[in-house]
């Protein structure tokens, strides 16, 4: 696949980095998560003071580096993007990715939350809730329903996986943009 | 267009679209924002749902083999878990006792009288395992071998992971259902439970429930333990402590 091909734009420089940023994030913080939430890895790693505090200033680093990206990057393209979300209409995007995009973002506000709530009830009993430890878990696995969806859309299935080119060198060939997007022209 | 776009319709939800020449309505704003809502919301109502719907699906719970399904959590304050090696271990129980004390070994420890329960074992982080088996030795039988000088109101309980520590009033220790736990659901203590021994207080939050023992000593009062000293309540009754209400 190289001569004959149209490249059309996907993704923007920004959009990208907001991706790539959120996914490096999440999965440093599924991975710290992971060890202190299941048993046999907890026991297998130790270290739980260590990987505590790399999982709460990994969460804090995480939503900082995403506002940082937004606010540096390019606002007025986000902002399109994020209007274009708020209708769950297929255009650039088809209205599943909007339902992914939309519930990742909740979660990520939601995440930040309960995670706070989790590291300040240890240190304050105001802040220790009995259901906080329930929505952070919860949040986990439906987070990673999205991811399993996502992962397997954008990486294996044939007829989509095109698209991660999209996210990575920022272009997909027209005519499959077309084929899967036809609203978006 | 083309002859492919019935592939992806098949990921696009043709209901949800708005027909007519009308603004589409903002349903992507909807969803962002009552998912947000609807998990702040749960902070109020998470744990009496979940508790609920955990039971409705107990039958199915050994489906998820990697899952904490039994419902417990490790919790830990240092960098790695004390070993326990039966040949050297001793449990000390010194400070204002007769005749200066105890120093006992697992196999003296196991020698004691041996009571058994079945209680609820309460995480102040939300978390319950509910009918837990214990055995162990209640302390009153303990202070058969190890009499407690009048002077003696309470318990320090040291843990081999250290600093953590504890206490308990004369009162609280010969609760009915308080013992030194040397089994769990018919097995000895496991390492990440406290092996061989850890105290067993039901009626209280886990960390009074000090895992790893290597000392008990009789002292005059009670003091502030490790999680005390960051602000949780000396008597961390359930439902009756650390800023819950029943």
């Amino acid at each position: 696949m190289s001569i004959g091909i149209t490249w059309v734009r996907r993704f923007s420089k920004t959009e990208r980095t907001l991706h790539w940023v959120n996914a490096a994030g999440f999965l440093l913080l599924l991975a710290t998560g992971l060890v202190l939430y299941l048993p046999r890895l907890s026991i297998l790693v130790g270290r739980r003071p260590l990987v505590k505090d790399v999982h709460y200033w990994g969460g804090i680093g995480w939503i900082a580096a995403l506002a940082l990206v937004a606010l540096l990057g390019d606002r007025r393209g986000l902002l399109r993007t994020a209007r274009d979300l708020e209708r769950l209409t297929p255009s650039r995007f088809n209205v599943g990715q909007k339902v992914n995009a939309l519930l990742t973002a909740a979660f990520a506000l939601l995440f930040l939350a309960s995670g706070l709530l989790l590291h300040f009830g240890e240190r304050d009993t105001r802040f220790r809730w009995a259901s906080t430890v329930v929505l952070h878990d919860g949040l986990l696995y439906a987070s990673l329903v999205l991811l399993a969806g996502h992962l397997y859309l954008a990486v294996i299935h044939p007829a989509t996986r095109h698209s991660l080119r999209g996210m990575t060198r920022g272009t997909v060939s027209e005519s499959w943009a077309r084929r899967h997007y036809p609203h978006w022209f | 267009m083309s002859d492919n776009s019935s592939m992806n319709r098949s990921r696009d939800r043709p209901e949800v679209r708005t027909m007519g020449d009308s603004e589409p309505k903002r349903y992507g704003r909807g969803l962002f924002l009552a998912t947000v809502v609807g998990g702040l919301t749960s902070l109020a109502w998470g744990k009496p749902v979940w508790s609920h719907v955990s039971a409705a699906l107990s039958p199915a719970e050994g489906l998820v083999p990697f899952v904490p399904h039994d419902g417990w959590r490790i919790y830990t304050v240092s960098g790695s878990m004390p070993t326990f090696d039966a040949a050297t271990w001793r449990l000390q129980v010194g400070g204002l006792v007769e005749n200066g004390g105890l120093d006992l070994s697992y196999a003296e420890l196991r020698a004691l009288p041996r009571a058994h329960q079945v209680t609820d074992f309460h995480c102040v982080t939300g978390w319950t395992v509910p009918k837990v088996r214990w055995s162990g030795v209640r302390i009153a039988d303990l202070f058969a071998q190890a009499r407690p000088l009048p002077e003696a109101h309470a318990l320090q309980f040291v843990s081999a992971e250290e600093p953590y520590v504890d206490y308990l009033t004369m009162k609280q220790a010969l609760l009915h259902d308080v013992m030194l736990a040397y089994e769990m659901d018919g097995k000895p203590l496991a390492r990440e439970h406290g092996a061989p021994v850890r105290l067993v207080i039901p009626e209280m939050y886990g960390y009074k429930n000090v895992k790893w023992l290597r000392a008990i000593n009789l002292v005059p009062e009670t003091q502030s333990g490790y999680w005390e000293y960051l602000g949780y309540d000396r008597d961390a009754w359930v439902g009756r402590s650390n800023g819950y209400h029943s």
